[in-house]
């Protein structure tokens, strides 16, 4: 019974999100969803991750980074390069699209990562404040040198990437990075970042080498944001530098100090919310973003802590005493004995 | 508090859901076969930018849209069948992905026969392809990049390309006697970038000095100008955005460019004359419109336009509005099917059609409309005249 229990917490979000998909395509399929509704769901879904990697420098780690659509866009052209330059009308790509799609996006996450450790090393020494500043001039270089690259279409964009992003695959990049996150949050990775965020001398104080900690979270969130820039690309099949700007950091930023920041459950309702509620509102015609900013103010004003700010569903969180417990293969711990004996 | 406010939320999302699923039904109805016995509603999609930094070109593609609604008078006849006419305006914010997003509602959804618009290049391309895969006619108002209707057979346009506007600008410049030219572009557009290059292939002069900015959040130009202004140029070519013209041409003049200032159709807002002041005097630029001229489809827009809008009169985003709206019902009336391939068929077929800018007949291979351009001049009171007429 209380293996079943266990297997049950386990197993139970990945089966969640299994049975979520299911309904989506039936759904889809039944012609209640129709292309708009998965277009909507499928930007949602992009905007999660990008939040959620977000969120691991933000709301985390405590820094302040306000450029991450560059990161985005560096995911973006690197996976489009590889799709669509290097593969487009081979015969591999034919045969194989699953396989270029996916090196692709690890291309775009890579190039993404190897940035965010560029910028990182020399600027997350640097704190609060500075911090804001050097990704801000990051966002916008990348920008800047995105246009002038010829080959990639310069200032007019990218054409004709083929779309292989579908609901699917961003389901499962989006479940596979809150599955991440939440493993790496209650590491003791995570345990360091969160010390650096409470308060970075004493954690300095306690021997961790918060540099250290910083880049290592700056460079894990741009590979996340990089492979979502990959699917944002497949959706969306063009790319165009100003598609990356300030204002599409800012939005992300909004998404997550809105979700409550620090808080992976606020990540992804604060993104959902935020990318459903202006389509949803378009029968408001010229109102429409009034109202939609209003309620971003209401939502400011009585929950400045954000949506969800400081709670997390149990799915998305590990207590305490469950990092002690038996495992469910394998050996049970030493120790572990004496724990349950305690519990029961 | 708290939990008023979530009342308030949850009221307001299923206040929204409420409305999509009322919309989203007589849809269904429309798009299934050709009832003989209750015409049904033909439903045509606009798309332009309603709010953000292009709100007021949408502001005039809306109204030149509301001057052939007003015309129609609510029926289009098709073979002595009154079908009512729905125009439904969706704001797309000027930005990319909110464009596919309202392609995918338009045609999904509201199960619209065509769309028309959006009027930025890098929209039109975004969305394209959403379009040429459901097989739904799409004539864009002012996408003047030549790769917008190269997306598939679908995608029309109602407008020049870059190219031939920058040709235009050159013939113009040559004709006028100049020798050489100074351009200040922005990197940051593809429509900018369009009109340079084009204007460099074909300008025979010199140019003595080419500075750019990027993107429109830009207010201060005074650098690459002073630069520019070193180099004294007998024609200075602003091939730029509505928004940064009129500050443009200010700074250009307070810089001691006191040559003639060319500039493409984006200049063709009366915004541009007011931010700019007396320095938008002598101020030419490449239009594909004059509401001085005196041809009688030209004459007859410009009077019902103003008819509805006393306070303004049209530019170019509503003239061409207008002009792809006009072509999109000509073909749901001559259509051999009044279903979208029907439609498309139709507008690929138009030849010599009288729209208020003259006859234009549609290049069936590019899908781009063949017809003449004329360049326009401010004077100090920010008042545009007529100057000549260039025809490809």
């Amino acid at each position: 019974m209380k293996k079943c229990l266990l297997l049950l917490k386990k197993f139970g979000p990945l089966l969640g999100s299994i049975l979520f998909y299911a309904l989506i395509m039936f759904l889809r399929r039944e012609k209640i969803l129709n292309g708009y509704y998965m277009q909507v769901l499928m930007f949602a879904g992009v905007n999660v991750m990008m939040t959620v990697s977000l969120n691991l420098v933000n709301g985390f780690t405590g820094q302040f980074c306000i450029g991450h659509a560059g990161f985005m866009s560096l995911g973006a052209y690197g996976s489009a390069v590889i799709t669509t330059l290097l593969f487009k009308g081979t015969e591999f790509a034919a045969a194989a699209p699953i396989a270029v799609f996916l090196l692709g996006l690890l291309c775009g996450g890579i190039a993404a990562a190897l940035v965010g450790v560029l910028i990182g090393v020399p600027s997350l020494k640097l704190k609060g404040d500075y911090l804001a500043i050097v990704t801000l001039a990051f966002g916008e270089i990348v920008r800047a040198l995105l246009r002038l690259i010829q080959p990639i279409g310069g200032a007019r964009g990218m054409i004709g990437i083929p779309n292989y992003a579908n609901f699917g695959w961003i389901m499962f990049f989006v479940v596979l990075t809150l599955w991440l996150v939440r493993n790496l949050i209650y590491s003791p990775f995570g345990r360091a970042f969160i010390a650096i965020r409470d308060n970075e001398i004493a954690a300095d104080a306690m021997g961790i080498n918060t540099t250290r900690y910083k880049i290592l979270s700056f460079c894990i969130a741009a590979f996340i944001a990089g492979v979502a820039g990959g699917l944002y690309a497949h959706v969306l099949s063009f790319i165009q530098p100003d598609s990356f700007s300030f204002t599409k950091s800012s939005d992300f930023l909004v998404y997550l100090y809105a979700g409550g920041s620090g808080s992976l459950t606020g990540s992804v309702i604060g993104a959902v919310l935020l990318t459903i509620l202006p389509e949803m509102l378009r029968f408001l015609a010229d109102w429409r973003l009034v109202l939609y900013a209003l309620i971003l103010v209401c939502v400011m004003l009585y929950r400045s802590e954000g949506l969800c700010g400081g709670k997390e569903v149990p799915f998305l969180r590990i207590k305490r005493e469950s990092l002690y417990q038996e495992p469910l293969f394998g050996r049970r711990r030493a120790s572990s004995e004496h724990e349950e004996g305690g519990q029961a | 508090m708290k939990k008023a406010l979530a009342l308030i939320l949850m009221l307001v999302m299923v206040l929204s859901l409420a409305a999509c699923g009322s919309s989203a039904a007589p849809a269904a109805s429309s798009s299934s076969g050709t009832a003989a016995a209750a015409p049904e509603t033909i439903k045509i999609g606009f798309v332009f930018p309603m709010s953000g930094t292009g709100a007021m070109a949408g502001r005039y593609s809306t109204h030149g849209a509301d001057v052939l609604k007003e015309e129609l008078g609510g029926v289009i006849t098709v073979n002595g069948v009154d079908h009512p006419v729905e125009f439904i305006y969706a704001d797309n914010e000027g930005s990319e992905e909110k464009t596919t997003n309202v392609y995918q509602k338009l045609i999904e959804e509201e199960g619209v026969i065509a769309i028309v618009g959006p009027d930025a290049s890098k929209c039109a391309l975004a969305a394209g392809p959403i379009a040429q895969n459901a097989g739904c006619p799409n004539v864009a108002t002012f996408a003047t990049n030549t790769a917008v209707t190269e997306v598939g057979n679908y995608i029309f346009r109602a407008c020049f390309i870059d190219p031939f506007q920058g040709a235009v600008a050159a013939a113009y410049c040559e004709e006028q006697g100049y020798k050489t030219a100074c351009i200040m572009f922005n990197n940051a557009d593809a429509y900018s970038v369009g009109l340079k290059d084009a204007f460099i292939e074909s300008f025979d002069g010199e140019v003595l000095g080419i500075e750019e900015y990027s993107g429109s959040d830009v207010k201060d130009y005074n650098v690459q100008l002073t630069k520019l202004a070193a180099q004294n140029p007998e024609v200075l070519l602003l091939p730029n955005l509505n928004v940064e013209l009129g500050l443009q041409i200010q700074q250009a003049r307070t810089a001691g460019l006191t040559c003639p200032i060319v500039c493409g159709d984006s200049a063709d807002t009366p915004d541009v004359a007011k931010v700019a002041g007396a320095a938008s005097d002598g101020v030419a630029y490449v239009s594909a419109f004059s509401a001085e001229s005196t041809a009688p489809a030209a004459k007859a827009f410009v009077d019902a336009y103003v008819a509805l809008y006393p306070d303004e009169l049209p530019n170019s985003n509503a003239e061409l509005t207008y002009e792809a709206t006009k072509m999109v019902v000509w073909a749901i009336q001559n259509a051999a099917t009044l279903d979208r391939d029907g439609v498309r068929d139709a507008i690929e077929s138009i030849d010599g059609l009288e729209l208020p800018s003259g006859s234009m007949t549609m290049v069936a291979e590019t899908r781009n409309p063949s017809k003449g351009a004329v360049i326009m001049q401010y004077d100090a009171e920010g008042v545009t005249h007529y100057v000549a007429t260039v025809n490809p």
